[in-house]
């Protein structure tokens, strides 16, 4: 393997920080990844040399600035193999992606259609199906999970019909690192109903090399700030056929064609569904964070992130007292947890003083929650810059945080 | 009811310690001296909920004195209670509403917990008890 992981290390200027005087573990990366210097560098550029508003100066910062952005356009065009360019929307990140989605599928939903989610959803893509449905009096159902976190691919196809509308699913799910089979899934929704398929790519993206056209999907949604990248910027991917005529989300300015007091009427894809000035900086932090990324060795890294899942899972196996939760044969990233005797919110503060960074709580799952009867995890998360000692750190603070609270 | 250790004899015991354990361990211990709910009176409407963990309040009114019985599923935040109704329990709402729970988890070094970005809960129970102060006081 040909990773130089100091090397890599290096790059991301945060992980050299001390936290209440130890040095920094972080491990909380399914919650938002750290950053390299280039995309530091990217934002700082921008903002220093070519800060302009995008696609309509008079002048040559806005050419610069312009330039930069739409290149960002289509870096992330090349990194999920995207047909075309305008398929590429910018979006304040996933929830806002599948907010675009789930708001003009509201307009299309009939009562007795229906829209297919999964148990292992976080909240951005639950709420905003469930409130789409509600809007149009359509049903939502929930295809099940197995104890171990993993999709029930029978249930799943099943609650497909003539009436499903969309079936949305994720990647991987956040709370449990379940990976799923999307380009079998995708296949299956094709082949069994008309439905559009969209998947919810936050957790998947910084793990999996992403082919849009070849899983088939209508939609891969993604945020940003999960891939390295700055927060407050995200992406919507949609088949170009599919977004060309999906209505639009917000309105306002860089979306119209014409402008007049009583109508109005819409501009083309991209800009059509990126109302107002975009998160400029943002984009071309986004940019910078994909150009980098293809510019690492992909497979050296996911080897790695899978190295590293295994070991902490195998240390697991050999910790007195600990539950793992979501133990699915497919898996990224993520090992969540309990400890008996203890509470994941003391383990997270016992931690902490030790400088591991983790999260815990519900997750912003609560349904997938309640299903697996628990009030929530602790959760560790993995990136391509964690270490195996960064690893051992974690068992070791564990341990001390189950001495101190069990 | 036992009785809860006084802020003066806390902020003493907590300086007097020199690193995190010892000062989360006394926390921890302290846990034990919470005038807890029993589990059948954790109901729903008791709940005073911060993201992380739940809390459940009780408070009674005895004369003009305020009272508290408090339960939380996490045992640091149960600590930090303790923290909190050394303050609080058996006080006039006017000493309640009075008392600056800021600066006192200044002193004590444990402002984050009592900040806006903790969802321990331990914010939205000292606003709800502030808020009951002040009902009774008006």
């Amino acid at each position: 393997m040909s990773l130089d992981i100091d090397a890599l290390r290096a790059q991301f200027p945060i992980l050299s920080t001390k936290v209440n005087g130890k040095t920094l573990t972080y491990l909380d990366n399914a919650a938002t990844t750290q950053k390299p210097q280039v995309v530091i560098d990217a934002l700082v550029d921008f903002y220093t040399q070519c800060n302009s508003n995008v696609h309509r100066g008079a002048h040559s910062l806005s050419d610069e600035a312009t330039r930069r952005f739409e290149n960002a356009r289509s870096n992330i065009q090349t990194f999920i193999n995207a047909n075309q360019r305008e398929e590429v929307i910018w979006t304040s990140g996933t929830t806002e992606a599948i907010n675009i989605v789930a708001n003009g599928l509201a307009q299309k939903l009939k009562a007795g259609d229906e829209v297919l989610i999964t148990e292992m959803e976080h909240h951005a893509n639950l709420v905003t199906w469930q409130q789409a449905c509600l809007r149009a009096g359509a049903t939502l159902q929930v295809a099940q999970i197995n104890e171990i976190g993993e999709l029930d691919v029978a249930d799943f196809t099943a609650k497909l019909s003539s009436n499903t509308r969309l079936v949305a699913f994720p990647h991987a799910s956040n709370a449990l690192g379940t990976l799923n089979a999307i380009n079998e899934l995708t296949s299956i929704v094709k082949s069994q109903s008309d439905a559009l398929v969209l998947i919810d790519g936050a957790q998947g993206i910084a793990h999996c090399k992403v082919d849009v056209q070849a899983i088939g999907c209508d939609f891969y949604v993604f945020s940003g700030h999960k891939l390295c990248a700055p927060t407050g910027v995200g992406i919507l991917w949609g088949r170009y056929s599919v977004l060309e005529n999906w209505p639009v989300w917000q309105t306002g300015g860089e979306m119209i064609r014409t402008v007049d007091y009583q109508e109005s009427t819409w501009g083309v894809l991209p800009h059509r569904l990126e109302a107002g000035t975009p998160n400029i900086a943002g984009a071309v932090g986004l940019g910078a964070a994909v150009e980098w990324f293809m510019q690492q060795d992909l497979d050296a890294l996911k080897a790695h992130e899978t190295a590293l899942l295994n070991y902490a899972m195998d240390k697991a196996k050999d910790f007195s007292g600990i539950q793992l939760v979501g133990t699915a044969k497919e898996k990224v990233g993520v090992m969540s947890f309990l400890i008996d005797g203890t509470h994941p919110g003391d383990l997270g503060f016992i931690l902490d003083q030790q400088g591991v960074a983790i999260r815990t709580g519900d997750h912003c799952a609560q349904p997938l929650m309640k299903r697996l009867g628990l009030g929530g995890t602790a959760r560790a998360s993995f990136s391509i810059y964690n270490t195996f000692e960064e690893i051992d750190t974690l068992f070791v603070a564990l341990n001390k945080a189950k001495n101190m609270l069990a | 009811m036992t009785k809860l250790p006084s802020t003066t004899d806390i902020i003493e015991d907590l300086e007097f310690f020199d690193d995190w354990e010892e000062r989360y361990q006394y926390i921890i211990d302290l846990s034990k001296q919470l005038p807890e709910l029993s589990e059948a009176e954790r109901t729903d409407d008791r709940i005073v909920k911060g993201c992380q963990s739940s809390v459940w309040l009780k408070p009674t009114i005895d004369d003009d004195r305020l009272f508290f019985d408090v339960a939380s599923d996490a045992v640091i935040v149960s600590g930090l209670l303790v923290l909190v109704l050394a303050a609080y329990q058996g006080q006039t709402a006017k000493t309640i509403v009075d008392f600056d729970m800021d600066n006192y988890f200044k002193v004590l070094d444990l402002e984050r917990h009592i900040s806006m970005t903790r969802g321990s809960g331990l914010r939205a129970i000292v606003a709800k008890i502030r808020e009951l102060a002040t009902q009774h006081s008006s």
